[in-house]
């Protein structure tokens, strides 16, 4: 199993490790939902260094990006970061994925850890352009810091002040070490994502600096960063996407640019649009007191009609909240349903994302 | 992690605390400390009695869910109706204010063959 360069501190910290996607990851240090509303409230820290970084360049970088993802690279300028995905030609999902803009030449592509793989030799069997592409996933450390107070945090750290827009990046240094400062993250909160080349004392040297510039900076692990991006509705590759589902049925219509020239899944997703979607991924509150998780039965009087792709109790509201891909006809606002859990049923109704207010 | 003398455990992780006929039954701090934040504690408020080896409820942890199952065989006195609002309590004291429910002992057959302190220290390696 891999180790990121902060295995040491989190273990330190009282981490409980599990094995995500062939690393050895915090799940938690003292409690999932302490962890979640320091998020809300007031800061916390993650070690994502499991996350994958693939850079594109040459002067045929942008072309290559643009094919092979959905939404339009070409609108982004140097400094800034697309949210999008990579499709297969039947328009299933590779994965979800970050897109930063260096220059017209230079490209960093930030995938899921369990993907790592398979999108690398995607890009590589994909590349019509001969963009140069570099697999720098192992190299990189990635530190998420999210929540009101992120910014305070890292303008200590950096010693100067930070006014990035949301999707926008910049460049800093810590002790000598080029850094990613990336106003970008999966929480919905204010938050920065620093990417940086460091040994383990760098990384954890830099973890230790943001923890010291502020009063009670908590480190957070996977399963508040679940419960976090649940509460607005953000998808999770593996749950909620995956080669199965496409980007229009997702909700992810917003970054399917079809206008697009030329991109690896085009015709099938405007065959998908012209034909109309059978079905959506729908977010569920529940009513009655019950815990939601992936792979429960949705159903309507009795007849089940989906399962449920991701859920939690949500720790803002107290109640349980999911997402399911549900037929259309069951996917308007207050349309009720019932979650089946120990052949039990448990009410619930359609509701609008986010299911928390973003800030 | 506390294995408190006086108890009898099962190898799923429950305690059970025998008085006479009277039985407290709740979950061992390691298997608190496995399930993480627990939400709730999902037992039928009409549950009557629990039969030895059948599940008689189930606790919800944000991680994942964990099968209560029952040491022996009894009638249901009480329910720990304070873990309602509280359901922390049994993360945080679950060999005391964390106890799940109380019961009076119809069979006590399987009882003598449940691990004391010592043995169950043994099973989870503490």
């Amino acid at each position: 199993m891999k180790k990121t360069k902060l295995y040491e501190i989190n273990v330190k910290n009282g981490a409980k490790m599990v094995d995500f996607a062939g690393y050895s990851m915090p799940v938690q240090y003292e409690s999932i939902i302490a962890e979640h509303k320091a998020v809300r409230n007031n800061v916390g820290l993650f070690d994502v260094s499991h996350m994958g970084e693939v850079f594109v360049e040459g002067e045929k970088a942008l072309d290559f990006v643009n094919y092979i993802t959905i939404n339009d690279a070409s609108k982004l300028t140097p400094g800034k970061v697309q949210y999008s995905a990579m499709c297969y030609e039947d328009g299933g999902i590779v994965d979800d994925l970050l897109v930063y803009k260096f220059s017209d030449t230079k490209f960093l592509l930030v995938i899921n850890a369990s993907n790592i793989e398979k999108d690398f030799d995607w890009m590589v069997k994909n590349n019509i352009f001969g963009a140069s592409l570099t697999n720098a996933s192992d190299d990189y450390t990635l530190i998420a810091v999210q929540g009101p107070e992120s910014k305070n945090l890292v303008e200590k750290v950096f010693n100067r002040s930070i006014d990035l827009e949301y999707y926008t990046f910049t460049e800093g240094q810590f002790q000598g070490i080029d850094v990613i400062i990336s106003r970008t993250g999966y929480t919905g909160e204010l938050g920065y994502e620093l990417y940086f080349i460091g040994d383990e004392k760098i990384s954890s040297g830099l973890w230790e600096a943001l923890v010291a510039a502020g009063n009670n900076v908590k480190p957070a692990g996977l399963g508040s960063r679940d419960s976090l991006r649940l509460e607005m509705g953000y998808c999770l590759y593996g749950n909620d996407i995956d080669q199965t589902t496409n980007p229009l049925e997702a909700g992810l219509g917003w970054i399917t640019k079809l206008t697009k020239e030329n991109f690896i899944g085009k015709e099938a997703l405007l065959k998908v649009k012209s034909e109309g979607l059978k079905r959506k991924l729908t977010p569920l509150l529940i009513k009655d007191k019950c815990f939601p998780r992936h792979g429960y039965d949705v159903a309507v009087n009795g007849n089940v009609i989906g399962k449920l792709t991701s859920g939690t109790v949500s720790p803002v509201l107290e109640k349980g909240i999911a997402l399911a891909y549900l037929n259309l006809e069951f996917t308007a606002p207050g349309t009720e349903v019932d979650i089946i859990i120990r052949e039990k049923g448990y009410k619930a109704e359609v509701v609008k994302l986010p299911f928390i207010e973003k800030k | 992690m506390q294995i408190p003398a006086g108890l009898k455990y099962t190898t799923d992780h429950e305690w059970i605390k025998v008085e006479g006929n009277t039985a407290w039954i709740g979950i061992t701090d390691f298997a608190q400390s496995e399930l993480g934040d627990i939400v709730f504690l999902d037992i039928d408020p009409n549950l009557s009695s629990i039969s030895k080896g059948d599940s008689f409820g189930n606790i919800e942890a944000v991680k994942t869910v964990g099968t209560l199952y029952a040491p022996c065989s009894g009638t249901v006195l009480e329910i720990n109706t304070t873990l309602n609002d509280n359901p922390e309590t049994i993360n945080s004291d679950p060999y005391g204010d964390g106890w799940l429910i109380k019961i009076e002992i119809t069979d006590a057959s399987g009882l003598e063959k449940l691990m004391d302190d010592a043995e169950y220290k043994k099973q989870v390696g503490a």
